[in-house]
């Protein structure tokens, strides 16, 4: 079954205000063309979870689509701070930011309880740390089986919607991907609804050669959307290359409240889809265009 | 200028504060074999070690990633480079369950913009922490990793703002100060075993679990250290002065791992 759309048409049917919603990838495969899709349709009240948030959610959160963030850490990778979200939890500006904070494994396995329908997940962390005084969601538990053992648990996080990329994909969604993995398998499972934006779409055909590689089956996704160069400034391995100097440079505009405004109005609001995106960064693609390194072939054999 | 005032120009040394301090914490990781890599200037220090004290070195990286062999510098703890070359691409969940929490790292490098004299770091606020002065990135792996890697690393510029009395908020437990509550714990790691900064480095008493000073970088002296922490440093007998770089480490350093001097100048 084709599950392929628009970009406009499955943030428009499966975003839906007041929703949590996940858009997952590890430094790899961030989907910046969905983040600019939801602040072009002016979603709001939106709960959005991440491990980094990154570029992607100060510029969502700067736009204004968000309430609350889930997270576990805040920042722009070698370069310095979020500052728009920044302004919203220092100074509560233009309005409070409502936070809660887990360590990277602690996000990692929320995502796995409730990709796997269970009630909690218990991890080696957060001892003699300040971080479950500050969320009372991750608890102490002693072993059932140890008394003199104690983990703490997370709670299972279930996103509304979950947003990944992918290299390639069906049209009825099976997902490839390799690279760093990030957790969004896992970030796919547990939600209720999946998006999948790649790169490229393929045949079945070309799933099948390589079922090792599929990270999300199609029995999950609930629309396929065709949007190269979607991560931009993130990246997609050996597609095109993260943009560092785009990072760089976000410091000054995510610093100055109008410089971001600005900066939504002439790259998001003021285009219609992210087409029109690629077209407008000219030729800053050729400096981001990888050499091949390809991987060796192995042989599934043939049983038939 | 660095954050705590000192010129960051090569000095009369010939070498920036960065290139030693970079420099003395890749010597700490002498015959490793596995170790937890950070961003910033971890990244830099383990490759520099890869290429010197420590060639058997495994370069693990959060973002799932074992054995990598970077062919650039990477900006990022996610950068593509990691990947093409690396012995193995992991999901998170995997790194963190199977190869940090089930204790086969045997080194990892913290920072923080606060530590105390027991090693305990602070990367999430400044301030009061629902209205704070200064909302910091948070834990990311760094809470675990202080709890599971064997040893850990610290590298982190020095001053009396960030080496504190008293942390505004603890995010990754270093020692107590109670050597028989650190023992009881159970943890696979041992906590914080060094600190090197621009000003020099340091040891945990075993004895106490106290930073202890143990080598000045030349030109600096005691009371430089005292005018840059908040309390009154152990210092071990027979203070010693840090080894310069050799030209070697300078080479690989300004020619091959930093040559625009991103993280070295």
């Amino acid at each position: 079954m084709s599950k392929l759309a628009t970009m406009r048409d499955a943030v428009a049917e499966l975003v839906r205000d007041g929703d949590t919603v996940a858009i997952e990838g590890f430094t790899h495969l961030i989907c910046f063309a969905a983040g600019h899709e939801i602040v072009r349709q002016r979603k709001r009240d939106l709960t959005l979870a991440r491990l980094t948030p990154d570029v992607i959610y100060d510029q969502m959160i700067g736009a204004g689509v968000a309430r609350k963030l889930i997270f576990s850490w805040l920042g722009n990778p070698g370069v310095g701070s979020l500052h728009a979200v920044r302004r919203r939890i220092e100074k509560a500006d233009p309005e409070p930011l409502e936070i809660e904070e887990y360590s990277h494994f602690g996000m990692v396995c929320r995502y796995v309880a409730g990709a796997s329908n269970l009630p909690f997940f218990p991890i080696r962390s957060y001892y003699e740390s300040d971080i479950p005084k500050v969320n009372p969601n991750i608890k102490p538990m002693r072993s059932p089986y140890d008394d003199g053992d104690e983990v703490y648990v997370v709670p299972p996080l279930t996103p509304d919607v979950t947003i990944v990329h992918a290299q390639r994909a069906t049209a009825n969604g099976d997902t490839q991907i390799w690279g760093l993995l990030g957790c969004q398998k896992e970030a796919a499972f547990a939600a209720e609804r999946v998006i999948v934006v790649c790169e490229e779409v393929v045949d079945e055909a070309v799933v099948r050669r390589d079922p090792n590689r599929t990270a999300i089956p199609g029995i999950v996704v609930d629309a396929v959307v065709e949007q190269p160069f979607a991560c931009h400034p993130s990246y997609a391995q050996g597609y095109y290359d993260r943009d560092n100097a785009f990072y760089r440079e976000w410091e000054q505009v995510s610093k100055d409240p109008e410089a971001l405004e600005r900066w939504l109005e002439e790259w998001v609001y003021g285009l219609e889809t992210h087409a029109d995106y690629v077209e407008k960064m000219g030729d800053r693609w050729e400096s981001l265009k990888p050499g091949e390194q390809r991987s060796g072939e192995v042989n599934y054999g043939d049983y038939s | 200028m660095s954050a705590n005032g000192h010129s960051s120009e090569a000095g009369a040394n010939g070498y920036t504060k960065n290139e030693i301090m970079i420099v003395a914490s890749a010597r700490t990781l002498a015959a490793e074999r596995i170790c937890f890599v950070g961003v910033g200037l971890p990244n830099i220090v383990c490759n520099l070690a890869q290429r010197t004290v420590a060639p058997e070195l495994q370069l693990v990286y959060e973002a799932g990633v074992f054995g990598a062999r970077p062919s650039r510098l990477p900006l990022s703890i996610g950068d593509p480079t990691l990947v093409s070359g690396s012995t193995a691409v992991t999901s998170m969940f995997e790194l963190f369950a199977f190869y940090l929490q089930a204790g086969l790292i045997d080194a990892a490098f913290l920072g923080g913009a606060q530590i105390d004299r027991f090693g305990n770091l602070n990367t999430t606020v400044i301030g009061d922490y629902a209205r704070p002065k200064v909302r910091l990135p948070g834990s990311g792996g760094a809470c675990e990793i202080a709890i599971h890697a064997r040893r850990i690393l610290v590298i982190m510029r020095q001053a009396r703002r960030s080496f504190v009395d008293e942390l505004d908020f603890r995010t990754s437990p270093g020692h107590s100060g109670d050597p028989e509550h650190d023992r009881a714990r159970g943890w696979s790691g041992s906590g914080p075993t060094s600190v090197v900064t621009d000003l020099g480095t340091y040891g945990f008493d075993e004895r106490t679990g106290e930073m202890t000073l143990l080598t000045l970088h030349a030109g600096v002296t005691l009371d430089d250290v005292r005018a840059n922490m908040a309390w009154e440093p152990k210092v071990a007998e027979g203070l010693g002065e840090t080894a310069p770089p050799t030209e070697e480490e300078l080479r690989l350093l300004r020619t091959e791992l930093d040559p625009d001097g991103v993280l070295t100048a």
